[in-house]
């Protein structure tokens, strides 16, 4: 027998729904919310999505599971009136210069007030008054605009298990920042910039260089070239109200209004994305020949790639070594460009659009760049690239679609496909096992959206396993599962944002995930009906190698298309444990960190110290950490690190080291 | 030469009596404090990277109790209580006078010589003797400005 209660009168079934707001959704009432995210954990802070239950008095619809027989209705006047004055108060001490807000439009707070018809602020408006946070290049903070729902928090740390931001404080002086009030660029943060995607306000924004793009445009000494993401054709259009089954006709108009605006050159990411394909899949069967750094992961999402460098740093050295697509695009675009299209360095400025906030960080990589110079100027995101198309007053939806610029426009349908998670395990698939007499062109088990798509497959004699995961908490269960043993892959894709880069931070903001899905899907049906599929068959890919780079994996291509990676410290603090007064004493850093300290960095200290073995000739900090995880506890002496210390051979490292200053003396 | 060793083995004897266990952040850093009177950032760092949890997390628990002190406080601690009562007693008129004779600016509450350290706190359960100041253990009513810098005074000559 079903179980039934009332909405407004109406008699309803409901089954297994979590919570009374997805019953009133399901009919199609939309209450008002800050808070609800069907991807995060129920926080019920804002008090917006009230309702009346008889016998029961007011309660939050998103934190109320349903009961047989509840009646509900969700729209008298006493909840009219609290929602108002909720809203209401929530206005009371935010920023509301909305003209001058990038928010305005899209802003949640904006079209609640209007739907709630606000017409005044009963309170007096104070403002909160704080300087805007914008030491990174992703991404812009600004707590005027706060209304400390924690959207961006719960997601930081629910799907991406970084938690770089948490509330602070209680009461009127709460508010949402970083760990130590410190600015972005000093916390964890890997610049996914997701908390701007579920930021309801303007208080977190991606950070935008779009401006002095025009600048570039309109500077007649400049020649502007620009490549787009794949992933920026499955969704810009819907901030025109543009759709389409495949997006080609999308990319098309996007050509044609970059043009209009002044770009020198249209270019295509998915060409790069192909390079990339050949590169990683070369660099991928060269490693499992040698049994050399397998798993190999994927290195083209650059906020997965900062998340290692900074948690996993005895991973590393399992990163593929190419740069992503937009690394390559930026090297081939600087170095290469400038011959095929006859146009001087000097007068050359490189963007590139991208449906991504940590591809602003990436492209300002000092390793990938050459003698202090960056090869790509701007990155825009696509709400930029929408912004510009507005501000130059071009109708989007009437323009006439044209061609990419060759060579950089020519792509198969892999280099399309890098934009959804599973993209670029199937590009790189399409690749590997052509080479082992596999025609196959798709292969279906690395798609959809399961967080972690594990999948076996005959190459040769060999079984590869592989896994495509997205979001970082995801990850960050396979590389726990990699490290206890628990699991052995061959190949790992792990692109940080869900959904991989369609579902980027960049693109124009979802909160529905059926949009997420219908962008997946406009990259596969363009795939489909593309001429080529497989990344090998590029002619001009082929043809850029002949002319400059020999063939994958050369001297030539790890010069032009690869790069490298290091360590991050998370945390900046020392502890100061023993400050010697003498000035030629040694410095012994011992590490602290979370695996050093329980495999035993902390006898090492009892034992230098607590016992006064060396008196006044050492320093010693304990600091977090020393990046040698796998092998702690690790010790450096004046310098030099030690693995696997025990308090015996660090006694004996300090001794031979007094031993040594001796001598010079 | 200075040893700070004493005091960050407390620490990893109170994070291992603990178990390491994120759920018993509070007491851990209660012990904490008792240890180092207050909490650095450092040591919130190294309690984060001990429980694997984030700094964020712990900033955000060790700001939301007034318990918790982020700066080093001063020798002596004065209370001076604001419960209802008190401040109907002009507790706020004690408190001026004792920031004034401290020199102490806005924002500030602990003297640059590190001696004093004042603090407001809601109900000393003590309301017949309201206004009432504690310094350091000892209970003071019926305050006066006369009285608290005759005590400041007495104590600063200790």
């Amino acid at each position: 027998m079903g179980k039934y209660l009332t909405i407004n009168g109406k008699k309803l079934e409901f089954t297994s729904e979590r919570n009374l707001l997805e019953i009133i959704k399901k009919e199609r009432i939309e209450l008002p919310t800050f808070c609800y995210h069907s991807e995060l954990s129920i926080h019920g802070s804002c008090r917006l999505c009230m309702i009346e239950i008889a016998g029961r008095g007011i309660m939050s619809a998103c934190s109320t599971p349903p009961e047989p027989d509840m009646e509900i209705k969700t729209n008298t006047q006493r909840l009219i009136e609290i929602r108002k004055i909720t809203i209401e108060l929530l206005l009371a001490d935010h920023d509301r210069e909305c003209t001058m807000c990038a928010k305005s439009e899209s802003c949640k707070l904006q079209s609640l007030a209007r739907r709630l018809g606000i017409e005044e602020v009963r309170f007096k408006n104070i403002p909160r008054k704080e300087s805007k946070d914008i030491s990174t290049y992703a991404l812009v903070r600004d707590n005027g605009k706060c209304v400390l729902c924690g959207d961006c928090v719960r997601f930081c740390d629910e799907i991406q298990s970084i938690g770089a931001l948490g509330f602070a404080g209680r009461g009127s002086r709460a508010k949402i920042c970083p760990a130590f009030e410190r600015d972005l660029e000093s916390s964890e943060c890997v610049y996914c910039g997701q908390c701007s995607r579920v930021c309801p306000t303007g208080a977190i924004l991606p950070k935008t260089e779009f401006r002095e793009v025009w600048k570039a445009l309109s500077d007649e000494k400049k020649k502007v070239i620009v490549a787009i993401a794949p992933a920026v054709r499955a969704a810009i259009g819907e901030v025109f109200g543009v759709s389409e089954e495949n997006g080609t006709e999308i990319a098309g108009k996007i050509v044609t209004a970059l043009r209009s605006m002044g770009f020198a050159k249209v270019f295509d990411i998915s060409f790069t994305a192909d390079m990339t394909i050949i590169e990683e899949a070369n660099e991928f069967l060269e490693r499992l020949e040698k049994s050399d750094n397998v798993p190999m992961f994927t290195s083209c999402c650059p906020a997965w790639v900062r998340f290692v460098e900074q948690y996993y740093p005895d991973f590393i050295k399992n990163i593929s070594t190419c740069r992503s697509p937009q690394g390559m695009y930026g090297s081939i675009a600087r170095r290469i460009m400038p011959e095929v299209l006859g146009i001087s360095k000097e007068e050359l400025v490189v963007v590139s659009v991208m449906p991504c906030t940590a591809k602003k960080y990436e492209a300002r990589r000092s390793e990938l760049a050459k003698d202090g110079v960056i090869d790509i100027d701007y990155v825009i995101t696509t709400q930029e690239l929408a912004l510009m198309i507005e501000e130059a007053g071009l109708r989007f939806g009437d323009l006439e679609a044209s061609a990419f610029d060759m060579p950089l426009g020519f792509k198969t349908g892999g280099g399309i496909i890098f934009g959804n998670s599973g993209g670029v395990t199937e590009a790189v698939l399409r690749n590997v096992m052509n080479a082992n007499g596999d025609e196959s062109e798709e292969f279906n088990f690395v798609r959809g959206e399961n967080s972690v798509r594990e999948a076996k497959l005959k190459v040769g004699a060999r079984e590869l396993k592989l896994a495509v995961v997205h979001g970082l908490k995801n990850a960050r269960k396979v590389l726990r599962d990699i490290r206890a043993d628990k699991k052995r892959y061959d190949f790992v894709e792990v692109m940080a944002c869900p959904g991989g880069c369609i579902g980027g931070a960049g693109q124009p903001v979802y909160s529905d995930l059926a949009v997420r899905k219908k962008r997946s899907k406009v990259l596969y049906e363009n795939d489909k009906i593309m001429e080529l599929h497989k990344p090998q068959d590029n002619p001009y890919v082929q043809k850029i190698y002949k002319d400059y780079l020999e063939k994958p994996g050369s001297k030539k291509a790890h010069e032009y298309l690869h790069t490298s990676f290091k360590y991050r410290k998370r945390f900046k603090e020392t502890l100061e444990i023993f400050k010697s007064h003498l000035e030629k004493s040694i410095n012994v850093d011992v590490c602290v960190g979370n695996n050093c300290l329980r495999k035993g960095s902390k006898e090492i200290l009892k034992h230098i110290i607590g016992d006064n073995k060396f008196k006044d000739n050492v320093n010693v900090e304990a600091l977090i950490c020393l990046e040698k995880c796998s092998n702690g506890p690790a010790v450096k002496i004046n310098g030099k690190t030690f693995e696997h210390c025990t308090p015996d051979s660090v006694e004996n490292a300090i001794k031979e080291e007094l031993k040594k200053i001796k001598e010079l003396a | 030469m200075t040893s700070n060793y004493s005091k960050f083995e407390a620490v990893c004897r109170i994070l291992e009596e603990n178990n390491f266990d994120k759920s018993k952040l509070i007491p851990i850093l209660q012990s904490v404090q008792g240890e180092y009177r207050y909490l650095s950032e450092e040591i919130m760092s190294f309690i984060s990277s001990s429980l694997d949890m984030s700094p964020a997390i712990v900033y955000g628990v060790a700001t939301f109790y007034s318990h918790f002190a982020l700066k080093p406080k001063g020798k002596n601690i004065i209370k001076v209580c604001n419960g209802t009562a008190c401040h109907v007693k002009k507790s706020t008129v004690i408190i001026d006078g004792i920031r004034k004779k401290l020199g102490l600016k806005e924002n500030e509450n602990t003297t640059k010589d590190m001696l004093f350290t004042i603090e407001t706190v809601a109900c000393l359960g003590a309301c017949g003797l309201a206004p009432v100041v504690v310094i350091n253990e000892n209970i003071h009513g019926q305050m006066t400005i006369e009285k608290i810098v005759k005590l400041i005074d007495e104590t600063m000559g200790d």
